[in-house]
Order: structure tokens, then C-alpha cells, then sequence
């Protein structure tokens, strides 16, 4: 009984921790994309080159890749542990929901009610798909 | 104004949908080959990155990063995630059929659920109009 607990308790703290470093990165590299622009006209302008560059010199993209690294290393970790079909989509799931609250909060973006009703049938799809 | 797709940012898209899915099953493929990674073991990590499995789904996955990172540019975070979420039934699918993975009905309703997320979101418009920059930009132009 311990046991089990002791491993549900290990996975969900892997999963948590993977959702927190994916939510911290996810927001960092939007709000860098968001501040360089359409990444097509950027192409356009100055070829693939002049967009990977642009994109690698922004700081807020590097602090995001850092987590979203960090993030790929605790996934591989948790997928050594823990059944893929439960890691990557409660993982995920959780990213989206934080996704979603970050975004408005720090984003400023437009989370509407089709939008907040998209996190709620997500966080309903979590539960279930933890059961 | 309502922020409407061309087809070839829904290909953009579709990259996102399946870059990532096939590439977490890559992982488990080649993380299954290299066994349990604990405190104590954490040097395997270094050694599954010589696995052919790993090497591909590393792959897969920088190929989603950029896709997705082309879609974050003109589109709201909170529009591409959900677009996104057809993947988490690609997945199933794959931990399904091909892992051999057993999926309760709690975890196909789950599913069912995050797929109907996606459904509200794609009907709405895919990047937030912030006045006061379309004024700077606006002005910026004159």
C-alpha cells in the first residue's frame, strides 16, 4: 500500500515538475516571439539565417530554452518511470492550464470564455486520464 | 479584426500536432532500451543520448520547437496550445498500439475531453488585438 503510494507520489512530483519548468519556458519564449514579430516576414526580410539569429540573440528566448532544456531532461526522466500515457498527456495537460493563467497574467492575452472553457474540459481530461 | 489561418500556418501547425507525439514515443522506445534512471544512475542519462531511438525523437523534437516557435510569432500562446492537443490522442494511440500500453475508458474519456478543448479554441480568433501597440505600430508607419 506504502509502495504504491510512494510511486503515484514520485510520478505526479515528476510530472508536476516537468509542467512547472514547461509553463516558465513556454511564456519566456512567447514573450520573446511576441517581441520579434512575425518570424515569416523576419524570413522574408533577411532569410532563414537572419531569423534563427534574431531569435537566438533575444535574451528572454534563451532563458525560456534554458527551461524548456531543463524541462526535456526531467521529461526523459519521468518517462523512464512513469507509463507515456500518462506522463505526457497529464504533463502536458497541467502545462496548458498554467499555460493559460500565465498568459493572462503576464501575457496580457485574451483568455475568453471558450478559452477558460477549453482549460476546464482539459483539467476534467486530466483527471480522467489520471484515474 | 478576426485573426483567420492561411493553410500553410495550418501546416505549420499540423508539423506541431505531430512532431511532438511521435517524438515522447521515440523517447519511451529508447528510454525503455536504457532501463530505470534513479539519483543514483543519473550518468544513464548521458548514455541514452547515444541511443538511435533518442537520437530520433531528439530530432522530431527540435523539428516541433520550430514549428512551434513559428506559430508562437503570429499566434496567441493560448490559441496554439490547445491546436496542439491532437496530439495527446496521437500519442495514446502510439503508447497504445505500438508500446502496448493498456488505456482504461477513464483515460479514452480523458482524451475525448482535451479534444473537445481544441474544438473551442480553434473556432475563436488565433492572436489578441492590443490597441495601444497597433497605435504605436500604426504610428511607427507614418
Amino acid at each position: 500500500m506504502t509502495a504504491i503510494h510512494t510511486s503515484e507520489l514520485r510520478a505526479w512530483s515528476c510530472i508536476i515538475v516537468v509542467a512547472a519548468l514547461a509553463i516558465a519556458g513556454e511564456c519566456l519564449i512567447a514573450a520573446a516571439m511576441r517581441s520579434l514579430g512575425d518570424l515569416d516576414d523576419i524570413r522574408a526580410e533577411s532569410g532563414l539565417l537572419g531569423a534563427i539569429r534574431a531569435v537566438l540573440t533575444s535574451p528572454l528566448f534563451l532563458i525560456g530554452a534554458t527551461c524548456m532544456a531543463l524541462n526535456f531532461f526531467a521529461l526523459l526522466f519521468t518517462l523512464s518511470a512513469v507509463d507515456l500515457s500518462l506522463a505526457a498527456p497529464a504533463s502536458a495537460s497541467l502545462t496548458y492550464v498554467g499555460n493559460a493563467v500565465a498568459a493572462k497574467l503576464f501575457l496580457h492575452e485574451n483568455v475568453d470564455r471558450r478559452r477558460w472553457l477549453a482549460v476546464v474540459c482539459v483539467c476534467a481530461g486530466v483527471f480522467l486520464i489520471a484515474k | 479584426m478576426k485573426h483567420t489561418l492561411t493553410p500553410q500556418r495550418y501546416l505549420v501547425l499540423l508539423a506541431v500536432t505531430l512532431t511532438a507525439p511521435l517524438g515522447d514515443t521515440l523517447l519511451k522506445r529508447g528510454m525503455a532500451q536504457i532501463g530505470t534512471v534513479d539519483m543514483h544512475h543519473l550518468g544513464l542519462l548521458w548514455h541514452a543520448l547515444f541511443n538511435p531511438y533518442i537520437d530520433l525523437g531528439i530530432l522530431l523534437l527540435i523539428g516541433f520547437f520550430a514549428s512551434y516557435m513559428t506559430a508562437l510569432s503570429w499566434a496567441d500562446l493560448t490559441f496554439v496550445m490547445p491546436a496542439t492537443a491532437f496530439g495527446y490522442v496521437v500519442v495514446a494511440l502510439l503508447g497504445r498500439f505500438w508500446m502496448h500500453e493498456h488505456l482504461s475508458v477513464y483515460r479514452w474519456a480523458g482524451i475525448f475531453l482535451i479534444v473537445c478543448a481544441v474544438g473551442f479554441v480553434a473556432n475563436g480568433p488565433s492572436l489578441t488585438e492590443h490597441p495601444d501597440l497597433n497605435r504605436m505600430d500604426s504610428g511607427a508607419a507614418r
